[in-house]
């Protein structure tokens, strides 16, 4: 087995172009779990660990174009950053809830896109701000949404030779909220999850669930809805029947399974609480 | 992840007396700068995780191997400055790393990386975990005493809530944490009081 640890990101896609086999090590916490319990014999190591490029994020636009471009390396703690937390703050809700500080300082959002488990924290709030991933490979760019790149439990629409470069994240003025479920509050992983935004600019709520689908889900049909039902001129209190008709349509939406974490009937159950919550929640503080 | 996994492929009997990797593939031999010294790897697996590295070919034995993935943080080492788990770090890609043990934490008074003074006199908040009775069968302590270490250098003065979110990535079995807690507590007043670093 080669390991292989580039310092630049054309060197990483060369390398990656010469030999398509390279499994690729962002920050390791889902590939070294596999490989200490000898779920995985990687052939070679592409480590992008070195890659300054990937590391990096920034805020390109202004106003409503406005979004922030994050290299695939930043990690959940650099999430939290205040000054990334202030852009994006159900991105930062959802990084605060990922392990404990050992995992947050190593894992990042190109790994957790990389991965794409149902459960990844960071894939529903992507997908609630129509975020889209780049893709880099020795023939260029392309950038796709990531409601589309993520096309099923950890499967994605990588091509071999292919690489996450980078994720722009719309920056939408506006609450935002993210709610997870677990035994506990702390390193757990994600029963049941919601990002819910609500952008006060574009005049729409959008939301996206976690870990009960084999992807993120939306339902446009819910939004639309929501949104039609909500006063944002003179935005008053909530009006209940439509915090519970969102819940109500959140959870139809959802496709939940059974499995060792957690019933199929709990998590329909879970995902209609936290949709009608996060709606309460973010409407309360518009 | 996997939550109710099988045991771990490296266990401690397999790693040392084992020549010959399933893979087939050569050993590769690499340099890692531990505690501030440069060490040679010869003879760990491709797949090695920095932890295997550390107890079975560097002779460092403080950070602990426990769960393989990431719950637990008893193996938690800093690397570039940064706490993480040494289970979780492809050795071979730490290449280049300052990589920091339990071994290598400086003591009051000491030099960061005073490789000749580290482990010799207790660091404060060593010295905190015995004198709260944070230290039971000791197995989580080399870990907890990283992650505090790593919280004090970046927050002096932690409230309770900084704490508790600093350590939640490190498990302990025995002593139900409130001592750890305290432990804590009195590592930021002897440091407020300027009788450490």
């Amino acid at each position: 087995m080669t390991v292989l640890a580039p310092t630049r990101l054309d060197d990483a896609v060369a390398a990656l172009a010469a030999d398509p086999s390279l499994t690729v090590l962002a920050g390791g916490t889902d590939l070294m779990v596999a490989v200490n319990y000898g779920q995985r014999r990687p052939a070679g190591v592409l480590s992008l660990r070195q890659v300054p490029e990937l590391h990096d994020w920034r805020l390109e636009g202004e106003g409503r174009d406005a979004q922030v471009v994050l290299g695939a390396a930043t990690t959940y703690t650099t999430l939290l950053d205040p000054a990334l937390a202030t852009l994006l703050p159900a991105l930062a809700q959802a990084s605060r809830t990922v392990g404990g500080p050992q995992i947050r300082n190593t894992g990042t959002i190109g790994g957790n896109l990389g991965t794409a488990s149902p459960a990844g924290d960071t894939l529903p709030v992507l997908v609630a701000l129509d975020a889209t991933v780049e893709l880099a490979s020795a023939a260029g760019r392309r950038t796709l949404p990531v409601a589309d790149f993520v096309t099923g439990p950890k499967r994605t629409a990588l091509a071999p030779g292919e690489l996450v470069a980078a994720v722009r994240v719309p920056v939408a003025r506006g609450p935002q909220e993210f709610l997870k479920i677990g035994v506990r509050n702390a390193m757990v992983i994600a029963v049941a999850a919601c990002a819910l935004v609500l952008d006060l600019d574009g005049r729409r709520l959008a939301c996206a669930l976690g870990a009960v689908g084999p992807g993120p889900i939306r339902d446009h049909a819910a939004e639309r809805w929501a949104t039609a039902s909500l006063d944002w001129d003179a935005r008053p209190a909530l009006d209940p029947g439509v915090a519970d008709g969102f819940g109500r349509r959140m959870a139809a939406a959802s496709r939940p399974i059974d499995d060792h974490r957690a019933t199929a009937a709990y998590r329909h159950h879970a995902v209609e609480v936290l949709a009608r919550r996060a709606l309460e929640r973010a409407w309360g503080t518009a | 992840m996997t939550t109710s996994p099988p045991t771990p492929a490296h266990g401690a009997a397999d790693t040392a007396d084992d020549p010959g990797h399933r893979d087939g593939t050569d050993d590769a031999v690499y340099e890692l700068t531990v505690n501030g010294v440069a060490r040679t790897v010869e003879g760990a697996r491709p797949t090695d995780s920095l932890l295997h590295v550390l107890r079975d070919r560097l002779g460092l034995p403080g950070a602990k191997n426990a769960c393989e993935q990431g719950e637990c943080g008893s193996c938690s080492v800093l690397v570039d400055g940064v706490l993480v788990c040494a289970c979780l770090e492809l050795a071979e890609a730490a290449v280049g790393c300052e990589i920091t043990t339990v071994e290598g934490l400086t003591p009051p008074g000491a030099e960061p990386g005073d490789a000749a003074l580290a482990g010799a006199i207790l660091t404060d908040v060593q010295q905190a975990m015995i004198e709260a009775g944070g230290v039971q069968c000791g197995f989580c302590t080399p870990g907890f005493v990283v992650a505090i270490h790593d919280l004090l250098d970046r927050v002096p003065d932690p409230d309770p809530l900084d704490v508790r979110e600093a350590l939640a990535g490190n498990l302990c079995r025995c002593t139900g944490y409130g001592r750890i807690l305290a432990a804590v507590e009195q590592a930021v007043t002897v440091r407020g009081n300027g009788r450490s670093r």
